[in-house]
């Protein structure tokens, strides 16, 4: 009989609800997906002995019931459909007038309501006072003064949800007072003739002529609309207006000492804005922001100490921690915790091989297999989790303090122009770290084609990973063959990726992902502190993601790269550690499937036109879809090069023994910078991307990484094609242009034929 | 004299008095707290001069001109006078 309550919570963003979600669930909190969307649902439990437990869902952060957004179709059902106990609407007491217009809309539906009237602390320090008893009286629900920072008034709120779980509420509307009221009424009747479940809600959003009403209740809402006399104007207006009246006309029972004008005063927030988002400082800072977070969390030589030539030798040389730093100085924080972790995974890895050594025999394949295949792949892939988390540490920083909503208000005027807004800027340079936490951030963009866009260009950004593959080329072709500067060629590559990426989203937006530019309507929240709590809470969150995944798709691709490799047709092992490698890796399953796709990669200089060793360049593409880190590592094995020591040189000796040219290497290099990232990202592709999605998305990468470099080749072996190929892009544009226009015409007329 | 919110210089505030623009955008208009009667202010453009930030019921919203030009305003005289 006494089953779990459950209590779901709603509020306009900012209001605070993830805090008290925080502070009510702690530890027990579970992240997941809302069906068929990529909105994140919270659920957790509450558990106090005294007044008892119950379940906690985290509803999004929502202004208005109206369906807007997939945030509001998702609140909305789940409080129609689901029927929690109870509706804990979490109110921001510093910001009352908006935060109260969703709450008279919950009011309207059947079902017990709780107000949480969060941040008092602060409302009290500005020397304000709310009555949270008169508030009580004009809902005609209780009203709770809390804290969720603070942990104030927690158990008190909870007490009193539960109490009201036991009582049944019937829907009340704020319009039944005013002019409307004979409107709701009569809406009303219709919807309870119907024996439709909360009528006063249905009826109200009838009247409002709201979209989905219209889908679900098609019959009531026309009965309703037909009965609503129009000459007064438009229901919605008048809904909205009502509803703002009715709390501004009440101020003055429940609030004292507050004037509505008192934000016109230069707060502190205001004063931080005037500069972060100024005319002259806004960019520029923007800017610094980025590179400092990238410095920090990629830097080899964080205070330019090497370059600078103030440390020569290896810093900390002789003591324990020598071996967490290069001899290029002090390294940042990241690569600091790289290093430390590799240097456990790597003692850890060789302390297994030992123990197998001794009880496995010298030969045995189980070593190689443990060894490299198995502990090496998860090293690999752990090995970056440092720099990842920290990466989504310093963007949750930016997001939880309120700075990202306005990188999008300085930047949306630039994205507008290829038909997406400024939100979708963070994510895309996020790529350059890592493509999966900027896939993971596209949730803040609004709607699911610009997401999927985005996604798609990402890895056009190229990531740290691919910045290895990248200057190991650039190296070997500048410092070993004197084909132009490292540096240069390093550059040139990171300008073709943006203007991929760039041009790709032009073409997208005009053809498979046309859609209106999303307006741009949104709330800058003041600035604040970001909790300590609330990032580790969401830090611990991507961990236990990230590493589910290494332990799953990830550790099985790369046993499946290691068996390939190190195993003939007739299942004979070849361990790859000694002189004869890079002869017996010819022999290899992997050997005999890269000479078999050799000749695709002819038209990207690559292929058919390399001498009998060439495979190893398309080997390592196909090895790159899984990890960008495996290109260099199959050049190591097939040189007997250390090619972590010097990827360079590893390349260099590839060059000479499979003859490719300065013209080849280019489009090696754009491949891979353009094709499939890696199986980390598939999976947080799979993950983000709409239902479906995924499929054309990987054509999508396998085709335009596969087109661009083959341009990149001709242009560089015969520059004359350049005649042939600038025409080309610009006739493939005017193609997307017309088809657009074409498109947009055909929908006027059938608009109009309506 | 009436504008709409495009226009309304930085600093300047005023009344609204009719939203128009289409159904979902108008709708979203409302729900943010642009109804007619409100007072909005208009606090600065971004540095490329769009989008917009105002302040309306006590907190502060940012919207493109696009969607500022569907919103009209009664602004009071006193700016202009010199």
């Amino acid at each position: 009989m006494n089953r779990t309550k459950t209590f779901a919570l709603a509020g306009n963003p900012n209001c605070g609800k993830t805090t008290l979600f925080n502070s009510l669930t702690g530890s027990t909190a579970y992240v997941g997906n809302w069906p068929g969307v990529t909105v994140e649902k919270r659920s957790g439990a509450y558990k106090n002995k005294k007044i008892g437990n119950a379940s906690i869902i985290d509803l999004p952060g929502i202004y208005s019931l109206s369906p807007y957004s997939p945030e509001e179709i998702i609140s909305r059902n789940y409080i129609l459909d689901e029927k929690p106990d109870c509706v804990i609407n979490v109110v921001d007491a510093t910001n009352l007038e908006r935060n109260l217009y969703m709450t008279t809309q919950i009011l309207e539906m059947d079902v017990p309501v709780v107000i949480a009237l969060n941040m008092m602390d602060a409302v009290k320090k500005n020397k304000q006072t709310i009555d949270a008893a008169a508030l009580s009286k004009v809902l005609g629900v209780p009203v709770v003064e809390i804290s969720a920072l603070k942990y104030q008034g927690l158990d008190q709120l909870m007490e009193a949800a539960i109490i009201a779980s036991t009582q049944k509420r019937m829907g009340v509307s704020v319009l039944s007072e005013g002019s409307e009221a004979l409107e709701i009424t009569r809406a009303l009747k219709i919807y309870q003739d119907a024996k439709i479940e909360n009528p006063l809600f249905h009826g109200v959003k009838a009247l409002e002529s709201d979209e989905i009403e219209a889908l679900i209740h098609p019959a009531e809402v026309l009965k309703v609309q037909e009965g609503y006399d129009k000459t007064k104007g438009d229901f919605e207006a008048i809904s909205a207006d009502l509803r703002y009246k009715h709390i501004a006309s009440h101020y003055s029972i429940y609030r004292h000492g507050v004037s509505i004008q008192a934000k016109k005063k230069m707060s502190i927030s205001d004063k931080i804005d005037r500069v972060l988002t100024g005319k002259w400082f806004g960019i520029p800072i923007f800017l610094l922001i980025l590179f400092l977070v990238f410095h920090i969390t990629f830097a080899e030589d964080l205070f330019y100490m090497h370059s600078l030539g103030l440390e020569t030798g290896v810093f900390a040389e002789g003591t324990m921690w020598e071996g967490l730093f290069y001899n290029d100085g002090i390294p940042s924080i990241g690569v600091l915790l790289a290093n430390f972790v590799n240097s456990l995974t790597g003692a850890f890895s060789s302390w297994i091989v030992e123990l197998l050594r001794a009880g496995a025999g010298e030969n045995s394949w189980i070593i190689g297999f443990v060894g490299d295949g198995v502990l090496g792949g998860l090293s690999a892939v752990i090995g970056f989790l440092p720099q990842i988390l920290l990466l989504f540490l310093f963007f949750s920083i930016l997001e939880d303090s309120g700075y990202m909503a306005r990188v999008a208000f300085i930047l949306d005027r630039l994205f507008r122009r290829f038909g997406l807004s400024g939100r979708a800027f963070l994510p895309m340079i996020m790529g350059f770290g890592c493509g999966v936490p900027a896939m993971i951030n596209t949730r803040t963009l609004t709607t699911e084609k610009e997401r999927t866009q985005t996604i798609r260009v990402i890895p056009f950004f190229p990531c740290s990973a691919k910045l290895v593959v990248i200057t190991a080329v650039a190296g070997a072709m500048s410092h070993y063959m004197n084909w132009g500067d490292g540096g240069l060629i390093t550059f040139s590559m990171y300008v073709l990726g943006m203007v991929s990426a760039v041009a790709m989203v032009l073409l997208m937006h005009r053809t498979s992902q046309r859609e209106k530019i999303p307006p741009f309507i949104m709330e800058l929240p003041s600035y604040h502190l970001p909790q300590a709590h609330a990032l580790v809470i969401h830090l611990w969150d991507k961990t236990k993601h990230f590493v589910k995944k290494a332990f799953t798709i990830i550790l099985l691709s790369t046993i499946a790269i290691w068996f390939l490799e190190h195993f003939t047709w007739n299942w004979t092992y070849m361990p790859l550690d000694d002189e004869n490698a890079s002869v017996d890796v010819a022999k290899s399953i992997l050997a005999s499937i890269g000479m078999l796709i050799q000749p695709i990669f002819t038209p990207l200089g690559f292929g058919s036109q390399l001498n009998s060793n060439g495979w190893v360049f398309s080997v390592s593409s196909i090895a790159g879809m899984i990890a960008k880190e495996s290109v260099t590592a199959t050049f190591g094995t097939l040189s007997g090069v250390d090619a972590e020591a010097n990827a360079a040189q590893a390349v260099f000796s590839m060059i000479q023994s499979t003859g490719i040219g300065q013209a080849g290497l280019m489009a090696f290099m754009a491949f891979n910078i353009l094709n499939i990232p890696c199986f980390a990202s598939i999976a947080t592709a799979k993950a983000e991307l709409g239902k479906g999605q995924l499929k054309w998305t990987l054509l999508f990468w396998l085709i335009s990484s596969y087109v661009i470099a083959s341009f990149v080749y001709l242009a560089f072996e015969w520059p004359w094609t350049l005649a042939i190929i600038i025409p080309l892009i610009v006739l493939i544009f005017v193609g997307a242009y017309l088809y657009d226009r074409w498109k947009g015409k055909k929908e006027l007329v059938a608009k109009g034929g309506e | 004299m009436s504008k709409t919110l495009d226009m309304l210089e930085n600093g300047q505030s005023g009344i609204i008095t009719k939203v128009s623009g289409e159904g979902k955008i108008r709708r979203r208009l409302f729900d943010m707290g642009l109804t007619p009667g409100a007072e909005i202010y208009m606090r600065k453009r971004a540095p490329f001069g769009d989008p917009l930030e105002v302040t309306l019921r006590g907190y502060e919203l940012t919207l493109r001109k696009d969607e500022a030009k569907s919103v009209e305003l009664k602004v009071e005289i006193k700016g202009e006078s010199n």
